[in-house]
């Protein structure tokens, strides 16, 4: 049996309403979503917020919108399998409605939401987990402690980024919109991230994630999300990425890309990939020649740490197995 | 303490709760239902499944609050009314999990039979795939899963009032050449 400590709970039925809790508030307070992340790490003692605002009840941010130069703009609290099921986002987005289907189980799909997956803490196997655990082991720099059990000696957290939906955001060339009380500011999703495991975001206090907005892609575009886990569902990713490939109209890759989670804090942009495949056609011997080299440099490009569950040689050799798999798979969708 | 107004198994409900309290500790330390079960209590078991809205969702996971207004069915609900009452009785997934051997320790078969009485609501006749995709946020750890599947394609059976598929059981027994016992 896990208790939540106690706080107070306000639930108000606009932004504004939000936005002035929040300010009135300060750092007292925390933003409630679907609560598939904030809850369990309370349960665990890992924050001790002493009011939640919950954006429930706020209409405005639930729904997928298709913007008047056809890019989607999706309110941060639409459900996981809103997104995942959304026929405009299938179509517009594959990489990101695969990655929102592939996150946890059916129920907390239902339950968490995108926003919410956006701003995820991040996840480590000495940080995620009781109290009483914890304290056993001697607490670590992310909560309560003064030492890193990933890296000997290390004075930076390097608990890993998992959340699922950001690859793809990340190569969907997303940006997000916040608001506080009286300003709001829009960044690329790029900018969001620190290299820092204990605190990877760059927010202010005060800040709802109202928004995420996926400029219009291409009619050639294609994208496929592959994920690593030990079972089929339920569990965190153990890599995480999403490809992007845009086709001109004779069918050829006039952009790639790829961006991988579950490394390190900040998502990792995959180098090279671009010119890579520039100018080659999916299905053909040539795509599937390039992808050999391309496997080879995002495993060197990427290494996996003791972060997260799974042996990090074998996650890496994963990266290489997994970059050729979600690239073929993204290629499929170009003989529809 | 907030007061806490919504439907439950069809009765309406007025109760109170700490803010704090999930909905999960509402349901079985508040309002004594103990249907649904307490597994993990951090989303990675599915034994707390209760519908809300129709819609299977974690209940140790969900604040008492969020039940505000809301139609939710627990297991106690499933059963459409106890036949001393004037009722059908069990729901035909409930005669589907019994007559099928679906369980062992029982622990995770209210969270199945809610998650699949949600998914054959949605979807009458659903493949193997669908079966599999709506109860694999539910895990057992007794069972193997077979008996399960074929629980819930036996329900569907009835439901088509086609013959229910054989159980691995007599499967196995004919293959030894016995016979099944009754
Ligand atoms: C068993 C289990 C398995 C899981 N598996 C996965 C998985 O495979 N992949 C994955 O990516 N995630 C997984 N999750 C985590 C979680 O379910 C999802 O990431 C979900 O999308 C989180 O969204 P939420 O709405 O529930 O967020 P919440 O828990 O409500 O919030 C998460 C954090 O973001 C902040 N926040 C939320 N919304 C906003 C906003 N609009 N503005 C500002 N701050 C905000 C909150 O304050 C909190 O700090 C899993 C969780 C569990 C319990
Ligand atoms: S990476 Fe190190 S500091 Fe960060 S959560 Fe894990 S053990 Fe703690
Ligand atoms: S008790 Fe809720 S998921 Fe395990
Ligand atoms: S019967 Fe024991 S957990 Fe399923």
């Amino acid at each position: 049996m896990l208790r939540l400590p106690q706080f107070e709970l306000i639930e108000p039925s606009s932004l504004y309403g939000a936005l002035a809790a929040l300010a009135e508030h300060g750092p007292d307070a925390m933003v409630l979503a679907g609560g598939t992340d904030l809850l369990p790490n309370m349960k665990h003692g890992l924050f001790e917020p002493r009011m939640l605002v919950s954006l429930a009840g706020i209409e405005e941010l639930r729904g997928v919108q298709v913007t008047s130069e056809g890019g989607l703009s999706i309110g941060a609290m639409t459900p996981l399998a809103d997104v995942a099921d959304h026929p405009e986002v299938r179509r517009r987005a594959p990489a990101l409605a695969q990655a929102a289907g592939l996150v946890a189980g059916p129920q907390l799909r239902s339950m968490g939401t995108l926003g919410g997956n956006v701003m995820l803490d991040t996840r480590c196997q000495w940080y995620n987990q009781t109290h009483f655990w914890r304290q056993a082991l001697g607490f670590c720099l992310k909560k309560d402690g003064t030492v890193c059990h990933v890296v000997a000696g290390g004075k930076r957290c390097v608990a890993a980024a998992s959340n699922d939906s950001v690859p793809a955001l990340t190569t969907l060339g997303a940006s997000l919109r916040f608001e506080r009380l009286g300003q709001a500011r829009t960044i690329a999703i790029d900018e969001l991230w620190h290299s820092d495991g204990a605190n990877n975001k760059r927010t202010e206090g005060g800040e709802i994630l109202t928004r995420i907005e996926i400029p219009a892609t291409p009619a050639g575009h294609l994208g496929a999300y592959g994920k690593l886990r030990d079972r089929g569902s339920i569990d965190f990713p153990l890599l995480g990425m999403a490809v992007r490939l845009d086709l001109d109209d004779q069918g050829l890759v006039e952009h790639a890309d790829q961006v991988v989670v579950a490394l390190v804090a900040r998502p990792v942009r995959i180098k090279g990939v671009h010119e890579a495949l520039l100018g080659l056609r999916p299905g053909s011997a040539d795509f599937e020649q390039a992808l050999v080299p391309l496997a080879e440099a995002a495993r060197r490009q990427c290494r996996p740490m003791a972060n997260i569950p799974g042996d990090e040689d074998w996650r890496r050799e994963m990266v290489a197995v997994f970059t050729r798999r979600t690239f073929l798979a993204a290629a499929e969708g170009a003989s529809d | 303490m907030r007061v806490i107004r919504f439907v439950l198994n069809g009765d309406p409900v007025e109760t109170a709760a700490p803010a704090h309290w999930t909905l999960l500790e509402l349901l079985r330390y508040g309002l004594k239902l103990t249907g649904s079960k307490q597994g993990c209590d951090k989303g990675d078991c599915g034994a707390c499944t209760v519908l809300v809205g129709g819609k299977p969702i974690l209940a140790c996971l969900s604040l008492a609050a969020r039940a505000e207004g809301q139609e939710i069915t627990t297991i106690e609900g499933l059963m459409p009314l106890h036949k001393s009452r004037g009722g059908s009785g069990a729901d035909p997934v409930q005669e589907a999990f019994d007559a099928c051997g679906a369980l062992q320790c029982g622990f995770c078969q209210p969270g199945m039979m809610l998650s699949t009485r949600a998914l054959l609501n949605q979807h009458p006749q659903p493949s193997r795939e669908q079966i599999q995709a709506a109860l694999s946020g539910n895990l057992c750890r007794c069972t193997g899963y077979t008996q399960i599947l074929q629980a819930v394609e036996t329900a569907i059976a009835q439901s088509t009032g086609a013959p229910a598929p054989q159980p691995a059981w007599a499967r196995d027994r004919e293959l030894q050449g016995q016979e099944p016992q009754s």
